[in-house]
């Protein structure tokens, strides 16, 4: 990789969008998950009587909790793939193109 | 404490069954269960053949670490879910959930909750700046050799007490269903790795590990389904009739007394979400796809798969205390005082026969045998790749090393490595082999992932950072667990409470420990080096966003 074509890239309007949304989006996601695990992992440290407590039946809050935990890992993922199988691969292709067409 | 080794013996792949029922004597081994052996001979013949196959298609040093890179998204996933769900997931979780309820799922849960960070942070860079083992990426701009001997290094005791724990689990396992001596269960374990490693590489090893997966998971599943069946598929049901039989009723749906401590609890937490960020023989999985949409593909199926069959566990586990617990014929002596035959660790086999009859219970036998198996193999290969890839070719060879003289270390280690872990897990037969893993997920948390997370995304890492960081890490990760009650007091036999770090995991405080060292050093790094490697980093970003620059062959 020389530097002209590393300028050349970093100028690229659709390389900067990249950056900048899949970074963004990224550690938003990381932060929702970090913040939805260790706001659980609080929970059991700090009040420990919560996650006994009974919803329905016999079913706990700290059942529906470690369920819902499981169902949004899936889910966040999910939904980082869909984002990333359209938006941000349009804009690779793009950049790719602009990258390795105007090299010739 | 013994509630915190209780979880740790859990985590350990399959911590022995000795631990719970003390020493076993030949009196106990079972009469030999011929299903299981049918299945286990149909499972390895399988293999062997899929080996053979693998092998005529293994000419190049990319086919034999990555697989050729051609590995299908869904594949890698799960692949990547076969090689996580190990008998520690599988025979582990359950009996955790068996014996403390609850406290079971807040494990599974640190275990599955690193994916999603892996996804959103690491996959896609990941991919797009490595070729074959994780040390490629953080040496892509610092200094290869320091870089490369020090992933070695930590992925050798990640692997090691892995490897070790799952030899002396796969060894009791084979002696107690099979009816089979203890040394010869560990021999065929090694061998057969050996042979599916060095002839076959990652395509054989890939393979290997897709079928166990599938059957570990249609296993699961069908216990699971048998379960609730028995309860009108009434969720609740098995719930309060588990709550009526446990010994502990309604205190089994409580966190328990090991993560009544918020030092505990957090630091457990950081070791298992982060560990899996750092565990090799998983990263090195993310060579095998073609490129960063296969490989954000294979994150999305890993977690997928994952998620659902620790949801199974959590049913087996409480199908097993509805089940197995109040059943005198599972116990031994036929007395439920006297604890499960065979050992704590076998809740799941007792259920498959609870609910299947010994045909089921074969076929479990039999699927929890290829599961070690197929683990052991990712986890010497990638043992191998860090020996002839990141420290022979490169740092002792200076990259002046042609592939097929590489690959020949990579399979000549793989056989030291294959008698070192039937010797190792020989000798390591009666020793508590639980804080081998536990030492393993808090090394990979305190030193692999660190470095790793920091040479992609942090500009200013230096080599100088890095390798200080990395040590301090893993030195601190490694000394802190022996001075654990763990190994202090239980492994060495100092007198209880006599242990210096009286907590479970050190990863609270390791793996901060490690980041802040690889930024003093890298922001005190006033080195011409060091700067060469900070003005690197545009274009490593660059590559790692986008992959313009990778590995052509990637493609085919």
């Amino acid at each position: 990789m020389d530097d002209r074509m590393l300028a050349r890239i970093q100028g690229d309007p659709n390389y900067q969008a990249l950056v900048r949304e899949r970074s963004s989006f990224g550690w938003t996601l990381a932060i929702i998950m970090l913040t939805l695990y260790y706001g659980f992992i609080a929970i059991v440290a700090f009040d420990p009587g919560l996650i006994s407590t009974k919803v329905t039946g016999v079913l706990t809050v700290g059942l529906f909790m470690g369920a819902g935990l499981i169902v949004a890992s899936v889910l966040l993922t999910g939904l980082y793939v869909l984002r990333a199988n359209t938006r941000y691969d349009d804009l690779t292709r793009a950049i790719v193109a602009a990258a390795t067409g105007s090299a010739k | 404490m013994s509630r915190n080794l209780a979880l740790c013996a859990a985590l350990a792949t399959l911590a022995s069954p000795a631990l719970a029922a003390g020493p076993i004597e030949a009196g106990t081994m079972q009469a030999t269960n011929w299903t299981a052996i049918v299945i286990f001979a149909a499972f390895v013949a399988l293999t062997l053949g899929i080996t053979y196959w693998a092998a005529q298609r293994t000419r190049t040093a990319k086919d034999f670490y990555a697989a050729g890179g051609g590995v299908s998204g869904f594949q890698n996933g799960l692949a990547i879910a076969g090689d996580y769900m190990s008998a520690a997931s599988f025979l582990g979780i359950s009996a955790l959930v068996y014996t403390s309820g609850y406290y079971g799922l807040i494990y599974s849960i640190g275990f599955l909750v690193g994916w999603p960070i892996i996804m959103f942070l690491m996959a896609e860079p990941l991919r797009n700046l490595g070729r074959f083992t994780f040390a490629d990426v953080a040496s892509y701009r610092l200094q290869a050799g320091p870089i490369r001997a020090l992933a070695a290094i930590g992925t050798l005791v990640t692997v090691s007490f892995y490897l070790i724990a799952q030899m002396v689990g796969a060894g009791q396992l084979i002696e107690l269903l099979f009816g089979l001596p203890y040394l010869w269960a560990v021999i065929i374990v090694g061998v057969l790795m050996i042979i599916y490693v060095t002839f076959g590489g990652m395509i054989a090893t890939t393979y290997v590990q897709l079928i166990k997966a599938c059957l570990l998971l249609g296993g699961s599943t069908l216990i699971s389904l048998l379960v609730l069946a028995q309860f009108g598929f009434d969720f609740n049901a098995l719930i309060a009739k588990a709550i009526e039989l446990h010994p502990k009723h309604d205190a089994i749906l409580t966190p328990g007394a090991a993560v009544a401590n918020p030092i505990n609890a957090f630091s457990l937490g950081i070791a298992l979400m982060f560990g899996t960020a750092g565990l090799p023989h998983i990263l090195m999985r993310f060579f095998t796809v073609s490129n960063a949409k296969e490989a954000r593909k294979s994150v999305f199926w890993a977690t997928t798969f994952i998620g659902y069959f620790y949801i199974l566990t959590f049913i087996i586990g409480f199908g097993a205390i509805v089940l197995v617990l109040p059943n005198g014929a599972y116990h031994d002596a036929g007395d439920i005082a006297k604890g499960l035959l065979g050992g704590g660790n076998m809740p799941a086999i007792h259920l498959a026969h609870a609910v299947g009859g010994d045909v089921m219970k074969g076929f479990i036998a039999a699927v929890a045998f290829a599961t070690i198996l197929a683990v052991v193999s990712g986890l010497t290969l990638s043992g191998a790749s860090a020996v002839s890839h990141d420290l022979y070719a490169s740092v002792i060879r200076h990259g002046n090393v042609d592939e097929a003289t590489e690959v020949r270390v990579s399979r000549v280690t793989t056989l030291v490595l294959g008698v070192i872990a039937i010797v190792l897990g020989y000798e390591f037969e009666k020793i508590n082999v639980a804080f081998m893993v536990g030492l393993a997920f808090a090394v990979a948390a305190s030193a692999n992932f660190p470095v790793l997370l920091l040479s992609m995304l942090w500009k200013g890492l230096t080599t100088r950072g890095a390798v200080i960081g990395g040590f301090v890490g893993l030195i601190s990760a490694v000394g802190l667990t022996i001075l654990s009650p763990g190994i202090w007091e239980v492994v060495l036999g100092h007198p209880k409470g006599s242990a210096w770090f009286p907590y479970v995991s050190p990863a609270l405080f390791t793996m901060p420990l490690s980041f802040l060292c690889c930024y003093v050093f890298s922001v005190t790094d006033k080195s011409a080096q060091g700067a060469r490697e900070q003005a690197a980093y545009e274009a490593q970003y660059m590559r790692s966003q986008t992959g313009i620059g990778i590995d052509a062959a990637a493609s085919h």
